[in-house]
Parts: C-alpha cells; structure tokens; sequence
C-alpha cells in the first residue's frame, strides 16, 4: 500500500524530472554560458562550464542585452499583448459558448462539448495551414467577402495582427471553454432565481450571481489560453507579417539563425520569469479566496 | 370569502408536457393569513407556489395581488418573495451581503439598506454572524438566513417552499413556532406549501388540502380534521378508520349503512343529504373509539375484537383489533395516568364503541 502509493508519486516526479526539471536546467546554465570559441558546439561541457564559472563567475551577459537590446524589449511586449488580447478574445467568445453548453440538456451537452474540442483531433500544423487557405487573398474568405460585396477587392487579411489573433483564438478557444463549462455547469440555477425574486433583472442576476460564482472558471481559462499564447511560435510564424517578431519567434532566430544558443537560452528563461509572475500572484490570490470562504 | 381577498387565483392551470400540474385552482387568501398548501408529492403545490413568485406563468387563469393582475408580471417586479427550499443562498456573499442583495437592487441608499440588515438580522437571531458565508452556518442558521432575505423587501406576500424540509426533526418543531413568532411580529402574508400535515396544521390559519393538481379542501385546522371533505382528507390529515358500504335508511342528519366488512350496520352522521343505496365511506378516528371490556348496554356504535397489535407511544397507546369479520380496526388509548403497560395485551376480547356523531359519511 505504502510502497504503491510510493510509485504513484514517485513515477510523475521522476518524468518531471527527466523532461522538465533537467531541461529548464539545461537551458538555465546555457544562458549564463562564457562565449563558445569558434568552430566549437555552441553548449559547453558541463566540466568545461563549471571551470569557467569557477575562474571568471556566471556570465550575466546575455541578461544585461534582454534589457539593453530594445528589440527584445518589442518582442515580449509583442507577446504579451498578442496573448492578452487575444485571452480576452476567447473570454468574449468562450463564455456564452461555455454557458449555453452548460444550459444545455445532459445529452446535448456531451454533443456540444465534443465538437468544441474536435478540431483537435488534427494537428496544429495542419490547422494553421488550414487557416492560411481560408484568410490569403484568393482564399475562401475573401472570396465570401467578395461575393457578398462586402468589400470590392480582397481584404489583405494573411501576414497581419490579425491574422494572428484569428489563428490563436481560433486554436486556444477550447482551453477558456471547457473550464467554464465545468464551473457554469455546477452553478445552482436556482441561485438565478433566487436573484430574480429578490428584484435582480436578468442583466443584475448575471453580474452579480453567475460572473461572480464562475471566477475559477475564467481565471483557469485565461492562464490556459494566455500562458501558452505568450510563447507561441507556430501561428505567428505562418499566420503573422513579418512585423508580428513576438518571442517564440526571437527564441527561434537566435537558436537557428543566429546560432547563439546562451542569448536564445537567456530570452526563455526571461519569458518563463514573464509568465511565472503573474501565475504566481493568481495562485495565491486563489488561496487568499480561499482562506476567505 | 367575506374578507377582501388580498391574493386571488381564478382558474389557473398549468401544464408541463402531457402532466397537468396545476388544474383550475381558484383561491382568495386575506392579508395577514398564515395559509398553507398541503399535499403530497405531485400534488400541484409547488408548481402553484412558483406560479405565485412568477417563476412559472400560467397556462390559463389570472393571479391578482391586492387587486392587481401579476399574471404576466416576470418575478423581478412582483411585490412577493419567495424562501426556496434549498434556501438558494449566495454562497459567495456574506450573511449580511444576502440580506441586502434586494434592498440593493432597489436601490436603497446604503445607511438605510444597513439599517433594514440590522433590523432583519435581529428578527431572525443572527446579530453576531453578519459576515459569515453561508457553508460557516448550521441548517438552522441558513434556513434564518433565507427568511431574513426574503423578508427584507417587505413583500406584500412571503412564499415558503417546504421551510422546515431540510431541518432535523428537534429543530423543525422548535422553528414551527418561531416562523409564526415572526409571521405574527412582521403581520405579513404568508404562504407556506408542506407536504407534512403536522406542520401545516401547526403553523397555518387556512390549510388548502392539494391533490392530483386541485384544491380538494380549504378550512381552517379544526374544521379539516373534525369536517374533512373527501376520504383523501380524512386520512391525510390525522388517522381514520374508513368503512365503505351503502346507505340503508336516513334519519335527519344520521344514516345507517350497511358495512359487509364489519358485517353490522354503522350509525353515522352525513353533512349533506344522501339517497338510500348510495356507496358511501364511514370515517371514525382512533381517539373517538371508546374501549370497554363489558358490552355496553346502549350504543349507536358496538363493535367485538381482539388485540392483534400494540403500539406504545408514551403518551397514547395505539390498538389493533380484529374483528369477528377480520376487518382491522385502528383505536387509540390516552394514558392520562402514569403506568407501566398498556391497559390491554395482545389477545384480549374488546369491545369499541363509538356515537354516531363521531363518525362521519363521506361520498367522496
């Protein structure tokens, strides 16, 4: 019994460990790497690297260009705001979705949820190339613009922000959906007509019965949606101009371009910090509203 | 109703698919009533009671509240609160929060919506408890809660769905007396719907008695257990022995009628004429049946038995005897003095005698 529960744990921690702890370590000592001499691997030798730090201390180079170089600066604000619009955007969209799901019959409900999540049954890649046919100039979208008359020549709508907010709500949408939908779904509706009774039109009942009681449910979405939409790579790289530089795509130049794998190293464990900050500040929000309850 | 009706209904229906929930219910309920709507499961009850707080509308008929149609007015502008059975608490508003929920949607300025909090929370008990959340109270306390909320509005009318349902036993009775302690102190009107008879006849002013989604009785306590209208009644409220037969011969207000489970023929009084031959029930309670050991020299009412069954109860012990026919027939004993055993064992040769004006026909 003792020796099962052991493993239970034990087996996660070790995965973690392999595919997560050592990595993030990896690329941690990567960033605080001396500069590799030409013609050698650009990661050192852990013998070799803990020489060097041992003789000249941790190299904070590559840190200090984070703050000096302002193309960094630009890209993480690029990120941040691509992720935080479009989290907002999933929220606006996700949460009538999220609630008609939760009102609907037990049957239907199953239905609904199914189809929210089946376009993952494709891959990513194929999604985005997807999404290229449907936003080029020649592609279906404009092509419905067009015969509506919406407008009278295609819309440049491929390589811009917008395209890339399209394609991040379009591939994160399920992440706000379906912790709203838990929480929406183990909201007592007789709250609501508690609310009614006491005066509240239906406007009132939402804003201060359901928004209220579904907070969990938006702030577990809008992490889903927002932390893995700050380093998103994929759907700025096809979808986005060559204006939308966000981080992943920074990280991607300098490790494959640029071949500086300690300043690539340096910029994600800077989005890490970026991300972790405001995880943190939630999560002991969280247990602050906890404790109150 | 001499009265002016302050709540009336006038032919409501309501249908929930091939169901008929609620069927042509007609009622008039005077303001400061205590009125409760008693029946079983399916009854109709609650269905009635949210078609009064507006949650369901009406297939048909009018509701008027002090002379105003509500029929289609939606729950938000209705002057009635309803206190749901499950409470329906804001779980995450504080006690006073709940209580002030209302008075903020109308837009009281916020000294007076504080002092009405206060008020409520003194009539209800729970001064000290203001800023707990609803799951830091016990049954009791939320079930004071939901009443202070509902209250706080002043509706002109208090809806109670199943008050006490969800309370133990203990404090379901000690809380009976504390909603009329209230109902008398604030003089509001107030419905309660119940499917406990105890609780009903406690607490209420009127009783309408529900079945099958229509009113089957309205009276007061008293007149529903000594005058029940139906056989349903008579057995849901209280205990009764019901005899079916037909009516032999009338005799002013006292028929004779012929029981071929009993093999007599029972003296019993009829409220309204009936014809000889009709199928009628004969409805004595327990407590009106007189136990004796020697036949009694003269009685409209003899019947020979023996004890087949005994429940103790501390107070009254509960006999059934067999009769020679082998009907059961159900007769209560009053211990008025102290003693150890029931008077009667298991056995024992009875006979029950009862007068005709302690039983009464019923033809429906």
């Amino acid at each position: 019994m003792n020796r099962a529960r052991w493993l239970v744990t034990a087996v996660p921690l070790a995965w973690l460990g392999v595919f997560f702890l050592l990595p993030f370590l990896v690329v941690v000592a990567m960033s605080l790497a001396p500069p590799a001499p030409p013609g050698h691997s650009p990661l050192p030798a852990p013998g070799e690297l803990l020489r060097s730090w041992a003789a000249n201390g941790l190299d904070w180079r590559h840190y200090g260009a984070l703050f000096s170089d302002s193309l960094y600066a630009s890209a993480y604000l690029n990120s941040l705001l691509f992720a935080g619009v479009s989290t907002l955007a999933c929220l606006v969209l996700g949460y009538p979705l999220a609630y008609g799901i939760a009102r609907a019959k037990p049957a239907a409900r199953a239905v609904l949820l199914l189809l929210v999540v089946l376009p993952f049954w494709t891959s990513s890649l194929l999604r985005n190339y997807a999404l290229i046919g449907i936003l080029k100039g020649n592609g279906l979208l404009n092509q419905v613009l067009l015969a509506t008359g919406i407008v009278d020549r295609p819309a440049e709508i491929l390589h811009t922000d917008l395209a890339v907010y399209i394609g991040i709500v379009y591939g994160y949408l399920p992440f706000m959906v379906l912790p709203l939908a838990a929480t929406l779904m183990r909201l007592d509706f007789t709250l609501l007509e508690a609310a009614a009774d006491l005066g509240a039109r239906p406007f009132d009942a939402f804003w201060r019965v359901t928004w209220p009681l579904s907070r969990p449910g938006v702030i577990a979405g809008s992490l889903l949606v927002f932390v893995p939409a700050v380093g998103e790579f994929v759907v700025p790289d096809l979808l986005g101009g060559p204006r939308a530089l966000t981080i992943g795509r920074v990280i991607w130049t300098e490790f494959f371009s640029n071949r500086d794998w300690a300043r690539a190293a340096a910029v994600a464990v800077g989005v890490l910090v970026l991300v972790a900050l405001p995880l943190l500040w939630f999560e002991r929000r969280g247990e602050r509203g906890d404790a109150a309850t | 109703m001499t009265a002016a009706s302050y709540l009336r209904l006038e032919g409501v229906r309501k249908r929930f698919a091939d169901v008929v929930a609620v069927d042509d219910v007609s009622l008039d309920i005077v303001q400061g009533e205590f009125f409760a709507l008693l029946g079983g499961s399916g009854s109709g009850k609650s269905t009635l009671l949210r078609m009064l707080a507006g949650l369901e509308r009406p297939d048909a008929g009018r509701i008027l509240i002090d002379g105003v149609d509500v029929t289609a007015m939606p729950p938000y502008e209705r002057p009635v609160n309803l206190m749901f059975q499950s409470y329906a608490l804001f779980p995450h508003l504080s006690v006073r929060e709940n209580i002030a929920f209302g008075l903020r949607q109308q837009g009281l300025p916020r000294d007076r919506r504080e002092a009405r909090v206060a008020e409520m929370l003194k009539l209800v008990r729970l001064e000290k408890l203001g800023e707990r959340r609803p799951d830091q109270l016990s049954g009791g306390q939320r079930q004071r809660v939901a009443l202070a909320r509902a209250l706080a509005r002043e509706p002109k009318i208090l809806l109670l769905d199943e008050p006490l349902g969800a309370l133990d036993r203990r404090l379901r009775e000690q809380t009976q007396f504390e909603l009329m302690n209230v109902q008398r102190r604030v003089g509001t009107t107030f419905i309660v719907v119940t499917h406990d008879q105890d609780e009903a006849m406690t607490m209420a002013t009127r009783v309408a008695v529900m079945d099958g989604g229509r009113i089957v009785q309205v009276a007061t306590p008293p007149e529903l257990y000594e005058n029940p209208a139906t056989r349903l009644v008579a057995s849901f409220i209280g205990d009764a022995n019901q005899f079916v037969g037909k009516v032999e011969s009338v005799a002013g207000g006292t028929v004779a009628v012929a029981s071929p489970d009993l093999g007599i023929s029972l003296r019993a009084t009829a409220r309204e004429p009936v014809a000889v031959g009709t199928e009628v029930a004969v409805a004595v309670r327990p407590e009106k049946i007189d136990v004796r050991e020697q036949a009694p020299e003269a009685a409209d009412n003899v019947l020979r038995g023996a004890v087949v069954q005994i429940a103790y109860l501390g107070d009254i012990s509960l006999y059934h005897v067999r009769t020679s026919g082998g009907a059961i027939v159900r007769v209560q004993e009053t211990h008025a003095e102290r003693s150890s055993d029931p008077h009667y064992a298991v056995g024992d040769e009875l006979h029950l005698v009862w007068p005709a004006a302690s039983a009464l026909v019923l033809t429906a």
